[in-house]
């Protein structure tokens, strides 16, 4: 690792957050002690660039023991693929990147097929499809328990059936650090290092450890269409405006990653890591309010994990 | 720049737990709203649901914001343990909810293990029930040092002091010998938040801390720094040949470059040449630090070694006396082994005896014979090899341990390690000159186990006759172990139970083990019923001197022949736990032979048995 003075924010990391970073070393340790095959899935977003992060030092002065894995569904930010690739390259990472070539070939998209649609070929089964591909058995991603009411029962270590069936009422229960990463011959584990942190924790260990993030995260002047009270980045031409709808230039930011048609800003002047923090103590609302994909129905989560979301 | 968290924020890990309808998911939802931490739009969908799933009229039903998964909402309970994220200044707080229900037990051991705190809730109008005292004492053997009981719904008995004297009465006469370091009962009303941030006017009899504030109070340090270093390796971490380091989370203690370590197992000691943290190379370390640690000599460390200093070591033991909470819906019966994790260390164990089970509403020590899920037993335990470990009691890093079905994978139990039992230590394995090599040298030929196994009456014992007949003319020597014979003698004290079918085989396999020991051939025909217990048995030879024959005679085929008029007995209830009929048989999945004796005559299938044995038994 670097010089520990060098590249470091100016914030002490509190006891806190030293044990959920350690505690985080430990689980991506665990996996790659434990699995013949482990992916980490970077999805660009702040929480898998925080477990990129920690990885590089889990395994610090060696490379990362496994390769990185990123979904790709073709309507990614832009600034997300470019800065995905700086990364890559600046960290020397082993980079797969995966798109369903079925979903590709039928043209699914978020416009035409709606979120749900777009969301369950692009993304689920497109993980599915690059796990089998490669012969994955353990998948680290950046998810938390404090996201969603679903995800607050998730394990660490999340056992996957053959076929990545999530089954809520077969998850092994978790004692001590004492993990059970045992799995039978097609089986799979999903891996969330970051279970016990929250989101003022991932944003105050970015802004400590100085970690690079999507522009995106980061107020600017951007093309934005006003569409049923969401503020929607036109990131291409690729969306058609509806009548009375026009392109307005906005100060906006994102609080999530993901698609650009289902991932909505809001406005903010918010500059800079400090900005941010600041914005985000003084919100009442969560950061699943800006994901589209959600609202679809009640519950929405907890069934996209039965069918094997992250 | 201040980013609203002191440096010396503190996190305080605690559990909930107490019966259904407690209002265990309401308290949460209390300390979460009261902490100011439910989002605007969180809310709006809360005061929606509230309306479609809610129990509490017109209010906001708090438990909804916990109650996660779509089942459980519907069905107005709690099925599985949710973790909860919510902060006040002072300290941080992560909360393991924990279910009430009997069958559950296991759930609440899982939020205990991971706790320093539980609060365990009672309801004013029941007082302390049979949940409430199960749920004190699994605190407490689980190591919880501190407890608070909530004495919730207070304004259901209009906040009479006499129903909460004597509520905390009750509960002090079952709690007070549990060897809690604190004990304090608050009496609240999670739904109106009486006494839950500040103290409640409707309580003025009431002195002690409204529940945040004990919370945010309450000094739990359980001092692992000041205990003896203890450093499970997980993974060796070798990215080149300049750089050997082994990677791991400081279970207790610390420990500074330049001080010596010995590797528990193998007695090997070296000096720390390097540790280095997140954030590089630092001089010492301490528990709960993820760091990897470099020796100064080149000496044997691998995953689940556990490093200590020289003065202060572990045990080292393969056998040890333990609690055991049982978590599996499949029973355990003693001598069935299991993969055992203790500390980063996976290996095989068995319960060899039970001592007593302990009676969780009495308290009481009863005799046992197995030991069903949700039941806690005291045992004795041994491993097929050397671990080092401590009583849970001086270190719940080291001497805690989990305990995997070998089939299913599932995590069947929970344990506590009491202590190392010495006798293990004092016999040691005698070697003599003379080995089954050289029996069988003189014989001329390759000693193993032919394993027949299928139902009763499929046909085992009339092929292995018929295969060693065959085999004795060929000049080889021979011994049949048949289970008839051997429940005449031998195994004449056991029965037909689950418990006693695992440990009439496992005699069968040590028996098995001399004479292939003495170079003989040995004709095994057992039901066998279980894999677990074939596996078992599998493991004792070496990988080619064991040969498992399935018999596989349908049920069918089996009850039509019934040559001892068994089945018909078992059909009418006359025999108890008979395979096939009241007992289960479990096929093997990879048989090194599969016999069908529906197509093929005893001839023909013992030719066919003697056919593959032809080109093993040569001696080499």
């Amino acid at each position: 690792m670097d010089d520990p003075e060098v590249g470091k924010g100016a914030i002490l990391l509190t006891p806190r957050m030293r044990q959920l970073e350690a505690e985080a070393i430990g689980i991506l340790r665990e996996t790659a002690a434990s699995f013949r095959n482990p992916v980490l899935l970077y999805s660009i977003g702040k929480d898998s660039s925080v477990v990129l992060h920690i990885a590089m030092k889990a395994f610090a002065p060696g490379k990362l023991p496994f390769p990185c894995l990123h979904i790709a569904t073709g309507w990614d930010f832009r600034a997300m693929l470019d800065f995905r690739d700086r990364r890559a390259a600046e960290l020397g990472l082993n980079l797969i990147v995966h798109t369903n070539p079925e979903g590709l070939a039928r043209g699914i998209n978020p416009i035409d097929h709606g979120s749900q649609v777009h969301m369950n070929v692009m993304g689920t089964e497109a993980l599915k499809q690059a796990l089998d591909k490669h012969g994955f058995d353990a998948a680290i991603g950046g998810a938390r328990r404090d996201e969603e009411k679903a995800r607050a029962k998730e394990r660490i270590f999340s056992h996957r059936t053959a076929g990545h069936v999530w089954e809520p009422r077969n998850q092994r229960p978790e004692l001590w650090g004492l993990f059970n990463t045992r799995i039978n011959q097609g089986e799979g584990m999903r891996v969330f290092p970051l279970s016990n942190w929250t989101e003022f924790d991932v944003w105050d260990y970015i802004a400590a450890e100085n970690i690079p993030i999507v522009p995106l995260y980061y107020a600017a002047r951007r093309p934005i269409i006003r569409r049923e009270g969401m503020l929607i980045m036109r990131d291409d031409d690729r969306m058609p405006l509806a009548g009375g709808e026009s392109v307005e230039a906005l100060w906006v930011r994102f609080r999530t990653m993901g698609d650009w048609p289902l991932t909505a800003a809001h406005e903010s002047r918010a500059e800079t890591i400090e900005q941010v923090l600041r914005e985000l103590r003084e919100s009442r609302v969560s950061e699943r309010a800006g994901r589209l994909i959600d609202k679809d129905q009640e519950a929405s989560m907890e069934r996209k994990k039965r069918e094997g979301y992250f | 720049m201040k980013t609203g968290i002191e440096v010396s924020h503190s996190l305080l890990r605690f559990l909930t737990c107490g019966s259904v309808d407690d209002g265990k998911s309401t308290l949460i939802g209390r300390l979460l709203y009261d902490s100011r931490l439910i989002m605007d739009d969180t809310l709006a969908t809360i005061a929606k649901d509230s309306r479609k799933h809610g129990t509490v009229g017109e209010d906001i039903d708090l438990a909804l914001l916990v109650d996660g998964l779509e089942a459980e909402r519907q069905q107005g309970i709690t099925i599985d343990v949710s973790y909860r994220f919510f902060g006040t200044p002072k300290r941080s707080f992560i909360v393991a909810d924990t279910p009430g229900h009997e069958q559950y037990t296991r759930n609440m051991a899982t939020g205990a293990s991971n706790s320093d705190l539980a609060i365990i809730l009672a309801d004013a109008r029941k007082g302390v029930l049979t949940q409430t005292k199960r749920h004190t004492y699994i605190c407490s053997l689980l190591g919880i040092r501190h407890v608070v009981l909530a004495v919730n719904k207070i304004d259901l008995v209009n906040f009479d002091q006499a129903t909460f004297d004597r509520i905390v009465g009750d509960w002090a006469t079952f709690a007070s010998d549990l060897g809690f370091a604190s004990m304090v009962p608050i009496p609240v009303s999670a739904r109106f938040g009486d006494n839950i941030t500040q103290r409640s006017g409707n309580t003025p009899w009431y002195r002690g801390p409204a529940l945040m504030d004990h919370l945010e109070s309450v000094d739990v340090d359980q001092d692992t720094a000041s205990k003896p270093f203890r450093f499970p390796v997980q993974r060796v971490n070798r990215p080149n040949l300049d750089f050997r380091g082994f990677s791991g989370t400081v279970a207790s203690g610390k420990i500074a470059v330049g001080d010596g370590v010995v590797v528990a197992a193998s007695g090997q000691q070296s000096r720390v040449a390097r540790i280095l943290g997140p954030d590089g190379d630092q001089a010492t370390t301490a528990a709960g630090e993820a760091v990897t640690i470099c020796l100064a000599d080149e000496v044997d460390v691998a995953r689940g070694d556990l490093l200590a200093p020289l003065a202060d070591r572990p045990d080292v033991t393969d056998q040890f006396a333990a609690h055991l909470l049982w978590m599996d819906e499949e029973t355990l019966p003693p001598g069935r082994q299991y993969m055992m994790r203790i500390g980063n260390l996976w290996t095989t164990a068995s319960v060899t005896s039970i001592k007593h089970r302990v009676d969780i509403n009495t308290l009481e020590k009863a005799p046992a014979k197995k030991l069903d899920m949700n039941e806690i037993a005291f045992c004795n335990l041994s491993l097929a090899t050397r671990v080092a470990l401590d009583p849970y009691v001086e270190n719940r890093a080291t001497g805690a341990f989990i305990l995997v079905d070998r089939f299913t994978n599932r995590t069947a139990g929970a344990g506590m390690v009491d202590f190392p039992l010495r006798r293990a230590t004092n016999i040691h394995a005698e070697q003599f000159l003379v080995d089954k090599h050289a029996r069988a040298a003189l014989d001329h030929q390759k000693p193993l186990v032919l394993w027949f196994t299928g139902l009763s009456g499929s046909g085992k014992s009339t092929i292995a006759k018929l295969v060693e007949q065959a085999l004795h003319a060929e000049g080889r020597h021979t011994y049949a172990l048949d289970g008839d014979n051997l429940r005449h003698g031998l195994n004449r004290d056991l029965g037909f139970t689950d418990q006693d079918r695992v440990e009439n085989i496992r005699r069968v396999g040590e028996v098995a083990k001399l004479f292939v020991d003495a170079g003989l051939i040995v004709l095994c025909s057992f039901i066998s019923p279980f894999r677990a217990e074939r596996r078992m048995v599998r493991e004792l030879f070496d990988q080619d001197e064991f040969i498992e024959v399935f018999v596989d005679t349908p049920i069918e085929e089996c009850v039509r022949r019934d040559p001892k008029g068994l089945y018909a007995k078992a059909m009418s209830g006359a025999i108890q736990n008979f395979t096939g009929v009241s007992s289960p048989y479990e096929p093997p999945e990879n048989p090194d032979l599969r016999i069908n004796t529906a197509s093929d005559s005893p001839e023909r299938t013992a030719e066919i048995v003697l056919s593959h044995l032809r080109g093993l038994i040569r001696a080499g």
